[in-house]
């Protein structure tokens, strides 16, 4: 209990005196999580409304990797991508450009985005298919396109899509055996909070990683919160 | 009689091998007042998702204005823009009233229409509302806002699949009188799907009686419900008919 309270003041202590080294992990965090956010919603949420709304061969196999993908181990996901951009791996050895090397915040950002996208299109997906069929009809009927309908289906799955997102971040923020994996937890380099909590504990401080800990939920937090502002001023209008 | 809008013909809609609807020929014209009436089941809402190009015909083929289209001819945007439906449920985006009415005119690029739509709005008595969430309306206004929504669009046909179920008089005679001046002023064709024979014989040109996929007789009003060709249209006008 002592180390929880310790925990919560060493907190307060750290993003009163704006940490530098503290800082740094933060947007770190934030900054690998956003992008690998981004990355899964530009392509889960389409790839989601495409399963919802359209039937063609192959959807149902489509929708059983996807669903076998929500339930993907991070750590499993890091020693994937970590097998395939190590030298020898297949992206690895190509030595492209484009290609990240391993222990790079790039790395862990495709990492992470492997791991949310499931969740992004899976409940996008459910979301879409929540939408009422006579609903998508009588949008046909007033003269949409395909296109047309499908955004309106969007819109109309809103609050659907935004969970799907919120679980996205949720899963990624969160999570340490991927980043672990791929990143290597370097400091100045690849350390985030979830990895730092790890090594902290590891090390015996238990104030820091209480702390880091705090940290990271009051992220999660002030995100969700952050998106549930958004959506109610941008639709409860 | 003017021409007509629509000519279906040897029309056919199978569901997983059966068959719900076989219309051998069937002509709607320009500015009539057309009520399909019959039991449930009969193929009225099918045959109206056809006209409102909504599914395509299992064979057949139905020409609509000077275009023919048939199975795996879909209707273009363009001519899919001069039809367009008010269902039984109301159907409304989780949007204001407002937004519910301009979304047609927004879909076809139109955004500068504030006034249309207040005028549309205070035509179907719904100024008071117009900020309202749509989700939050009784069960006659949102189908006010549907109309309003269909009527904004000034179709060239608007097909109504029984408009006024379960609504008070209010609202249905509200809704009929908009109906017919959207007929009378704009030379709308309609199609109304209604149980409702009175109904039918308020607002229609022409009835047709749909029976387990066929058309029994189509016939003017008067005649349709005085001196009926077909036994069976007798019977359904009596109120004999068990539904």
């Amino acid at each position: 209990m002592n180390e929880i309270l310790r925990g919560v003041a060493e907190a307060v202590r750290l993003i009163a005196t704006g940490d530098p080294a503290l800082r740094e992990i933060v947007l770190l965090s934030l900054r690998v999580s956003g992008t690998a956010l981004l990355l899964s919603t530009v392509t889960g949420v389409p790839l989601g409304a495409l399963l919802g709304l359209s039937r063609f061969s192959g959807r149902r196999l489509v929708t059983a990797v996807l669903y076998t993908g929500m339930g993907f181990p991070p750590v499993v996901v890091g020693l994937s991508v970590y097998l395939m951009l190590s030298r020898s791996g297949p992206l690895g050895q190509l030595d492209w450009p484009l290609v990240p090397t391993l222990f790079a915040p790039a790395a862990m950002v495709i990492a992470q985005s492997i791991i949310s996208f499931p969740l992004v299109a899976g409940f996008t997906m459910a979301a879409v298919m929540g939408v009422d069929p006579q609903l998508r009809r009588q949008i046909e009927s007033l003269g949409a396109t395909r296109v047309q309908n499908a955004l309106t289906v969007l819109s109309e799955a809103r609050v659907g899509v935004l969970v799907s997102i919120i679980a996205g971040f949720g899963s990624i923020i969160s999570e340490v055996g991927a980043v672990m994996m791929v990143g290597g937890n370097i400091e100045h380099r690849t350390r985030v909070l979830t990895t730092a909590i790890v090594l902290e504990t590891r090390k015996g401080n238990f104030d820091l990683a209480m702390a880091m800990g705090a940290i990271l939920l009051s992220l999660a937090f002030l995100t969700n919160l952050a998106v549930l502002l958004f959506q109610g001023r941008m639709f409860d209008r | 009689m003017s021409e007509p809008v629509y000519r279906l013909q040897e029309v056919t809609k199978d569901y997983d091998g059966r068959r719900v609807l076989q219309v051998d020929h069937l002509d709607i014209f320009q500015g009539e007042i057309l009520a399909l009436v019959g039991p449930s089941g009969a193929g009225k809402s099918t045959l109206l998702r056809m006209l409102n190009f909504l599914e395509p015909p299992t064979s057949g083929q139905i020409r609509f204005l000077d275009s023919e289209f048939g199975p795996g001819r879909p209707a273009p945007l363009p001519l899919r823009r001069k039809v367009t439906t008010v269902f039984q449920r109301p159907m409304l985006l989780n949007r204001s009233v407002w937004a519910n009415v301009i979304y047609g005119l927004r879909l076809r690029g139109h955004s500068n229409s504030a006034h249309l739509v207040q005028a549309t709005l205070e035509q179907m008595r719904l100024e008071d509302l117009s900020r309202q969430r749509a989700r939050t309306l009784s069960g006659g206004e949102a189908q006010r806002v549907a109309l309003a929504r269909a009527m904004i669009l000034r179709p060239e046909v608007l097909l109504l699949d029984e408009p006024t179920a379960n609504l008070d008089p209010y609202n249905v005679g509200l809704i009929e009188e908009n109906v017919k001046r959207l007929n009378r002023e704009l030379g709308a064709t309609l199609v109304l799907v209604t149980h409702n024979v009175f109904q039918a014989r308020r607002m229609a040109h022409r009835v047709a009686l749909l029976l387990e996929g066929r058309l029994v007789e189509v016939n003017q009003v008067d005649a349709f419900f005085q001196s009926p060709r077909d036994p069976r249209t007798a019977a359904f006008v009596r109120g004999e008919m068990v539904y």
